[in-house]
């Protein structure tokens, strides 16, 4: 087994990659430890959305204002575009050229705007409905913790768009590697928030 | 993406590039089953609301472990102390998350607002 010993979360590069594979070390571990605080935020959020779930001051409630399948969609696209990003990993990984690479993240970038426009369709829908933050306190909180995930994922949009050109600029040299990699993480961390709002907010308000 | 590889006329793709693509589809194969299932219950309605909510909640949990597993590659012979830091920040959730909403729920109780619908 020629395996190279695993350095920090997410794809490793390897000892094909020589220079950028030790240098990712601190950088991921770096990364890593703000995802973890980015963690602990979403877990407060969360907390104030639970507790406000009663709080709905005769406005309209989650029955009122869900539309699971609308969440679904959203769900598939975000999970689509994790895997997508695992690809362009192993394209990066693996030196597939930066053209397939580019394909990857633009795929993945897609879904990602495709997620944001069923996101903000459905707050719209809501908005219609009457389900205006200003309505009640569960209100507030839910329009505190899901488009606070929305965010997030404009904001990996925007460092995807940034990354690409990035790559068309410079090349895969160590900085725009290293970026990749974070956005990776970024990427799937996001993912795995979105599992508890759709469980959390979606799934056990509709059940 | 091993046969696109070589129709590309490089070299085939390593024994660890195919595990690591591998290491993907599983991992989207079993999120996707861990998805449909809780969508599908909570849709149908197929089972009463208490053991719903349960199930919706082990789902969630085992689904994540699946992402942090296949997705961002965590496992227990990490080098670095990125496992020990996603349990202590677990650690930190639990106590953060059960804690605010028990006083919350408590304090809602005390004065006297409507329990959930």
């Amino acid at each position: 087994m020629s395996q190279d010993t695993i350095k920090h979360p997410g794809l490793n590069l390897g000892c094909a990659h020589g220079g950028d594979h030790d240098a990712a070390e601190r950088v991921m571990f770096g990364f890593w430890l703000f995802l973890m605080s980015d963690a602990v935020l979403f877990g407060m959020v969360f907390s104030t959305y639970v507790a406000s779930l009663s709080a709905t001051a005769g406005g309209p409630g989650p029955r009122d204002l869900y539309n699971i399948r609308s969440v679904f969609i959203e769900t598939l696209l975000l999970l689509a575009s994790s895997f997508t990003f695992g690809m362009a990993s192993l394209a990066l990984k693996y030196k597939h050229g930066e053209t397939r690479l580019i394909g990857w993240l633009t795929v993945t970038l897609a879904l990602g705007v495709a997620f944001l426009g069923f996101e903000s369709h459905d707050f719209v829908t809501m908005f219609a409905k009457g389900g205006a933050p200003t309505r009640s306190g569960f209100l507030s909180a839910f329009f505190d913790l899901v488009p606070l995930h929305g965010l997030h994922v404009t904001g990996g949009c925007i460092w995807l768009v940034c990354l690409v050109g990035q790559i068309a600029r410079y090349g895969l040299d160590t900085r725009v590697k290293l970026g990749i990699m974070r956005l990776a993480l970024f990427w799937h961390f996001l993912d795995i928030v979105w599992i508890a709002i759709f469980s959390v907010v979606y799934l056990a308000g509709l059940a | 993406m091993a046969q696109v590889h070589e129709a590309d006329g490089q070299t085939e793709p390593s024994e660890e590039e195919r595990r690591d693509f591998r290491s993907y589809v599983r991992g989207i194969g079993l999120a996707l089953l861990l998805t449909l299932v809780p969508f599908a219950l909570v849709r149908w309605a197929w089972i009463p609301r208490f053991p719903l909510l349960i199930a919706i909640g082990v789902f969630a949990l085992v689904q994540m472990i699946v992402h942090f597993r296949f997705f961002l590659h965590i496992g227990f012979r990490q080098k670095r102390e990125d496992l020990q830091l996603i349990l202590f920040s677990t650690l930190l959730l639990i106590i953060l998350v059960g804690g605010t909403i028990w006083i919350m729920g408590s304090l809602a109780l005390r004065m006297a607002m409507p329990p959930q619908p």
